[in-house]
């Protein structure tokens, strides 16, 4: 071999080159993918927006189902209030926001989205809370009385597969409408809704069993949920007193 | 296995000669990565919960496992010795980050299934072991089997392993696109019978890959060790 791979010179040059190429390599690989990840989140939103109102659709017509189902889509403040102004509901990241410390409860925007199936007007709250690894979500699709639950659709970063990450899965979502009849979202209760030791039944509406062995991730469900409705029920008492 | 010898000796070894067969077929018993070697523990407790995740999984480590060793070994000539280890963390890690993001970009919903398995293969210690054992030191040829054949060892053991907790544990086998698969018939569970929750948690995967080394000792007797 004509040089010393072993030299400290060499060491320091593979090295820094090492670096280089595959610095250089994966940020085009980020930059050149990085519309194409957007895009296909954007579309995964919508598919959970549109399951929470019990609509089926696949990455490739997501958009379009999307536009025909949800009429209106605007942002509230942690008051309740409806912001106007040109705030683009879909954009706004309620994920970032509940981690950011240093945003003022105030800066907060939390979307609303307003839809219509089969003549029923739904409202869509999407929320996101804490599970046992990371980041869980979802959208709970209200009926037009702001309490009965009409869909639930929830996911996660990272929980346990076969335990919380079951939140993910019909079985677990069914039971917020179809295996005890629909579930409501209680304003009057002290906890607004109830996520009860698995296996157990409910007693009343505003309760369903969470998952055996995923404890932590069914009691972050729940807290999510509480805390979600919290700022949407000022907003939900704000409509039903102009419709009444 | 004295390198410089084999390269001199066989300039012109055919990729699939018996020698390089055996690259494939040993890891799958004699010197199987998890019951042999035990490397990569780690991985086969924590992702054997369910089939699907624990197929992805494998694909995957096959996937970069066998990128790793053709792109190490083309590099052996030129890695520093001092630097060899950050260059093989440095090489899998870049791997694994592209393929996490082709896959985000192109199949999603595989990618989501995936979620944090991905990055747990760059803790796999298998591939730093084949790495540094086998493609520092050999030519790439041998070493795409190589990662071959120690992907698929790593693969089957944990579907065995899968198996049998997904089947204890929750009753059933969920494909995806097919649905659940019933195992134990409903009658068991009337007549009182309880899906294993033990089964789902990582200590009972050590449990099962333990019996697994069991049997394959009993039968491959050469594996064990002299009192």
């Amino acid at each position: 071999m004509a040089f010393d791979k072993n030299s400290n010179g060499f060491t320091f040059t593979f090295a820094i080159i090492m670096v280089i190429v595959v610095g250089t390599l994966l940020a085009l690989v980020s930059m050149g993918l990085k519309d194409k990840q957007n895009q296909n989140a954007e579309n995964k939103k919508r598919m959970d927006i549109l399951g929470a109102i019990k609509v089926e659709a696949t990455r490739e017509n997501a958009a379009q189902i999307f536009e025909q189902y949800v009429k209106e889509a605007y942002v509230i403040n942690f008051e309740g209030n409806k912001v106007d102004g040109d705030i683009s509901a879909f954009t706004v990241d309620i994920q970032k926001d509940y981690r950011d410390r240093e945003l003022a409860e105030e800066n907060k925007y939390f979307p609303v989205y307003k839809c219509e199936k089969d003549g029923k007007t739904l409202y869509v709250v999407p929320m996101v809370g804490k599970g046992l690894w990371g980041p869980i979500w979802g959208f709970i699709a209200l009926e037009s009385d702001y309490k009965t639950i009409f869909g639930a659709k929830f996911d996660h970063k990272s929980e346990t597969p076969g335990l919380g990450a079951e939140i993910n899965q019909p079985e677990f979502q069914k039971r917020f409408t179809e295996v005890y009849g629909q579930r409501i979202v209680d304003s009057s209760s002290k906890k607004y809704f109830e996520i009860l030791k698995g296996g157990s039944v409910p007693v009343s509406k505003n309760q369903v069993d969470g998952i055996t062995g995923g404890t932590i991730t069914s009691k972050g469900v729940e807290e999510m949920i509480n805390r979600t409705f919290i700022i949407y029920f000022n907003h939900f008492s704000g409509l039903q007193s102009v419709t009444n | 296995m004295s390198t410089a010898t084999t390269e001199i000796k066989v300039p012109k070894e055919g990729l699939f000669s018996k020698k390089n067969k055996k690259l494939i077929t040993d890891p799958l018993n004699d010197s199987n990565p998890i019951t042999v070697q035990v490397l990569g523990i780690c991985s086969a407790l924590a992702i054997t919960v369910q089939v699907q995740q624990a197929v992805m999984m494998s694909l995957s480590v096959i996937v970069v496992i066998m990128a790793g060793n053709v792109i190490i070994s083309m590099l052996r000539n030129v890695i520093p010795d001092r630097i060899r280890i950050i260059v093989q963390l440095v090489v899998v890690a870049a791997l694994v980050i592209i393929v996490n993001e082709v896959l985000k970009a192109f199949v999603p919903d595989i990618s989501e299934k995936l979620s944090v398995f991905v990055g747990l293969i760059i803790t796999n210690c298998i591939l730093m072991g084949r790495l540094e054992a086998f493609a520092l030191g050999n030519r790439p040829g041998p070493s795409l089997l190589d990662g071959l054949g120690n992907g698929l060892g790593y693969a089957w053991i944990l579907l065995a392993v899968a198996v049998v907790r997904e089947i204890f544990g929750s009753g059933a086998i969920s494909f995806p696109g097919i649905g659940q698969i019933k195992f134990i018939p409903a009658s068991f569970f009337e007549a009182g019978y309880m899906n294993n929750n033990l089964m789902i948690l990582p200590p009972m995967a050590l449990v099962v890959v333990g019996i697994i080394i069991w049997i394959q000792r009993s039968k491959n007797t050469k594996l064990v060790e002299k009192a």
